[in-house]
Formats: C-alpha cells, structure tokens, sequence
C-alpha cells in the first residue's frame, strides 16, 4: 500500500463516514429526545414532518437557516463567532480515539475501524473534555451580556470541579488495565469481564460527571432558563445558535461511546469470537452491538432529563467537591490496593 | 516522512512565536488569554513531533484545559478592561529594560546554539520507548521518587497558604 493511501486517504475516509454517522445520530437524537419528552409528559411531541416526525429535525435546521444573525451591539464579535466553532470542533474530534470493531482483513491489508489508534486515547479523551468549557465560557463573556455571564461562569467552575472526579473515576480503568491504549481496554473486557462490574463506584462518578460534563439536566444550571433566560447562549441565534445545538448533541453521543468503550465492554459482545462466524462478519455484529450499547446510554441521557429536576447551585458545588471527589479518591485508593496485591 | 515532518516543525514553530508575540502585544486580557492558548496547541504539537505523546497531551490537559480555564475565569471574575497604549506607559526605564532584555536574548541564543547547533539533530530512535507513561512513571517514583514526593509536599504547602492568606482577607 502506498505511504499516501495507507497516511492520509484511508484516514480522510474515516473520518467523513464517522462525523456523517455522528451527525445522523444527532439529528436522531433530537427526534427522539423530543419524542420521549413528549411520551413522558403524556403529549405527542412532533409527529406531523415524515414518518413518526423523523424529518423534524431537517425541518429545524432549515428554519435556522432563514433566521436573521444578531450579534449584539456591544459584543466581542471574533469571539462571540469563534466561540460556538470551539464547541462543535471539540465536541466532534472526540470521537477519533473511539474503536468501533475489531480490526478487517480487506484486501490483504488490515483496517482498523478507529480513526486514531494512540497509545494515550483516555488522556486524549480527558484533554478534550477539559477543553469543552472554552466554548461556553467565550460565549458567555463575549455576549456583554449579564445572564450569559453568569452561565459562562457558573458552567467553567461546574465543569473544572467534576472533571477531576471524572480524571480520578477514570485512574481506576487505568490501574485494572495497565494501559492508556482504548483499543486493548476494550480487549480486555472480552467475555463478561466488562469495567463495570470491576468498577462499579468508577462507572458511577463517571457517568454523573459525564451529566455535568454534557451540561445536562440535572446539571443544566448554565443554562437555567428560569434563572438565566438561556444562559450562555442568550445571545445566540441562527446557525450559531444551532452549533451549540449541535454540540450538546454531539456530546451526548461522544459521552455515551466513551462510557460504552470504558465501562460496557465497547464492541464487545459476549463470547462472539466463540461462534465461528467469518471475521468480516464478526466486526459488523461489533458494530451493532456498540451502536446499540451507545442507544441505552443515549436514551438513559434523556430518560434522566425529562424525570429528574435541576440541583441548586450550593447542591451541586457540595456534591461536585463533598462527595463525589472523596468517593472517587476512595475508589482509587483501594483499587490500587487490590491490584497491587494480586499482582 | 521527512519533508513532512519539516513541514510541520516549521508550521507549528513559526505559529508558536507568532502567537506568543500576539499574546504580549494584545490590549485585552482575554484576547491574551486566547493567543497563549493557541501557543500551547503549537508547542503541543512540537512535541508531537519529537514522539513525545504523553508530554503532549499533558501539555494540553493541564496548561489548556485547566489552568487557562481558571486564568480565564478570573479575568471574567474581575471584568479587567483593555490595558493602556503602549506609548502611555514607556519611561526611559522601560526602554532600557527592553533593550536589555534582547541582550540577554541574544545571548541565550548564541549560547544554545554554539553548544548544541551540531548534536542532537536527529529525533533518538528510543525516543518513542523513553517517552512512554510507563517508562515515565518507573523513572519518576522509582529512581526520582525522594524529589517528586519533595515537589509534592511543596504544592501541598503552597496550597495551604494561598487558602490561609485568602481565609484572612475574607474574615
């Protein structure tokens, strides 16, 4: 294979099937958060565009598209549009260290179905959590606005102080497996040996934070609209505005992969190396179960979403530093214990 | 792989000093903020290019994402305004001072460059070994580990104090 295919082709591909496969996702996620919101609060919800409401969201954007681009007067105007593109590129680029299925055999070369395989995937997937809180805190105070203000800065101090339980929930996976590599953390799950049940107080701390970390209820406050107006993105409309739309999306989704890779055992599906089946066919089963895996997380999001109200302020402070960094330091305390004793 | 990497080396480079020149010449403290940011991406990318990975992505999980978000929150906090022109605040102090410091620059240069302009042209082929969090790691707590409990024990100290001192102010 030459070095142009094998270095920038096959990876360009890659990446367009995935970013087109994530935006699908999101435009389904949409729908069906609306839809359940709607069952939920025993209404219909949208079912009026295409089958069962499908094509809502196409319509959605659409409208966006004709709507007019304010940017208030006395706004930073670099910054007020740089800040929903910081969003969406990082929500998006998440994904790259994500394994899909074990790697093909096509055409007497291997394809590994991950964009990125480096040997640093979780701390790549924690650096760009950490950078997420750019894009809502530019544009909170690039809006010269007092409520964006305030979402920006209540988001920025919500997502430092539950990033740390998620990096130290995270420790855990790290000293079961010995590794950073997300393509053998998900090797190691084969069988039933999945993350949760070795970590179960880890899959606990990180799913909650991954709630703070999305922005969504019950740990929306940056963008309490009985509070805030709209928080940070008061001042947002049209496409912009439809950016952080999509981000939020995209998050989620991005969340539940990295939850699914982690703690769910990723593409694994129990004992199917076991069955017989052709290699080819064994990777696309993978893909289907992780697409379904990622379903059950997503769904679980807006299941949360639409039963359980927002926190307080103090509420969510005192949970973020009182217990859930304790609990996670605890977690990682006696999971070091344990590996090193039956090393 | 080689024009590539020299590609890249210049890019990121050049941008690195570009953008740290834009950080010390902006008005507005965000702004700032923004442009050494952006220097940490570049200088996460340098290392990139030295097969440094772990280094690298440290660079951005600690310096981007987490100490730049709390510079960023605490110019939000203060709502500092632009800074004034240069020509308001030169004194001749200021001048001598830079000049001075460009001195010192060139020196620093020449030195570095005399002592190393011949070794070291070539990326080590165990760099991608040494680089590793593992290899990392053993050497840290094992043949270093009397100063990385030392280093600890003094932020442990420092952080204690900056809570004391902001306790008093707030009592």
């Amino acid at each position: 294979m030459p070095a142009a295919v094998q270095y920038i082709i096959i990876p360009l591909v890659k990446v367009v099937l995935i970013q087109i496969t994530l935006l699908i996702g999101v435009a389904l996620t949409v729908w069906l958060e609306r839809r359940t919101a709607g069952f939920i609060q025993d209404r219909y919800g949208p079912n009026r565009v295409g089958p069962f409401g499908l094509l809502q969201p196409v319509a959605d954007v659409v409208k966006l598209f004709m709507k007019e681009d304010i940017v208030p007067e006395k706004a930073n105007k670099f910054i007020h549009s740089l800040a929903p593109a910081i969003s969406v590129t990082i929500a998006l680029s998440t994904i790259a260290v994500i394994p899909f299925a074990d790697p093909i055999q096509l055409f007497g070369s291997e394809f590994k179905l991950q964009i990125a395989d480096v040997n640093i995937g979780i701390l790549y997937i924690l650096a760009m959590v950490s950078l997420g809180v750019y894009g809502v805190t530019l544009s909170g105070w690039a809006s010269n606005n007092k409520y964006s203000l305030l979402g920006g800065l209540r988001s920025s101090a919500q997502m430092i102080s539950y990033e740390l339980s998620m990096g130290v929930a995270v420790l855990g996976i790290i000293l079961v497996n010995g590794t950073f590599e997300l393509d053998t953390i998900v090797q190691n799950q084969a069988g039933w040996k999945w993350n949760i049940i070795l970590q179960p107080v880890g899959f606990l701390i990180f799913l909650t934070a991954a709630f703070a970390e999305t922005n969504r209820t019950p740990f929306d406050l940056p963008e309490a609209e009985q509070e805030l107006v709209g928080g940070y993105h008061t001042e947002y409309s049209s496409l912009k505005f439809a950016l952080f739309f999509l981000s939020e999306y995209a998050n989620v989704i991005v969340s539940a992969c990295v939850i699914t890779t982690l703690y769910l055992g990723g593409y694994q599906f129990p004992y199917l190396q076991t069955f017989g089946l052709s290699p080819v066919l064994v990777s696309i089963l993978q893909i289907i179960t992780f697409l379904i895996k990622i379903f059950i997380i997503v769904f679980f999001f807006i299941w949360i979403r639409w039963t359980v109200p927002r926190f307080r302020y103090d509420q969510l402070m005192v949970l973020g530093w009182k217990v859930m960094l304790p609990l996670a330091l605890a977690n990682l305390t006696i999971t070091a214990i344990i590996v090193t004793l039956l090393k | 792989m080689e024009n590539i990497q020299l590609i890249l080396y210049t890019v990121f480079g050049v941008l690195a000093i570009f953008s740290a020149i834009m950080m010390i010449t902006r008005r507005n403290p965000i702004a700032s903020a923004l442009w050494l940011i952006f220097n940490f991406f570049m200088i996460s990318g340098l290392y990139f290019l030295l097969r440094a990975q772990f280094i690298a992505i440290i660079q951005i999980l600690v310096y981007a994402g987490a100490i730049m978000v709390l510079f960023i929150f605490v110019i939000m906090l203060l709502k500092l305004t632009d800074e004034k022109k240069l020509s308001e605040i030169m004194t001749y102090q200021k001048i001598t001072a830079i000049l001075f410091s460009i001195l010192l620059m060139a020196l620093l240069v020449f030195t570095v460059y005399v002592n190393f302009a011949d070794k070291y042209t070539e990326i080590s082929t165990e760099a991608e070994t040494i680089s590793k969090a593992e290899n990392l790691g053993r050497e840290l707590f094992l043949k270093y580990a009397f100063p990385i409990e030392a280093i600890g024990l003094l932020l442990l100290a420092t952080i204690v104090g900056a809570v004391v001192l902001a306790k008093k102010k707030f009592e």
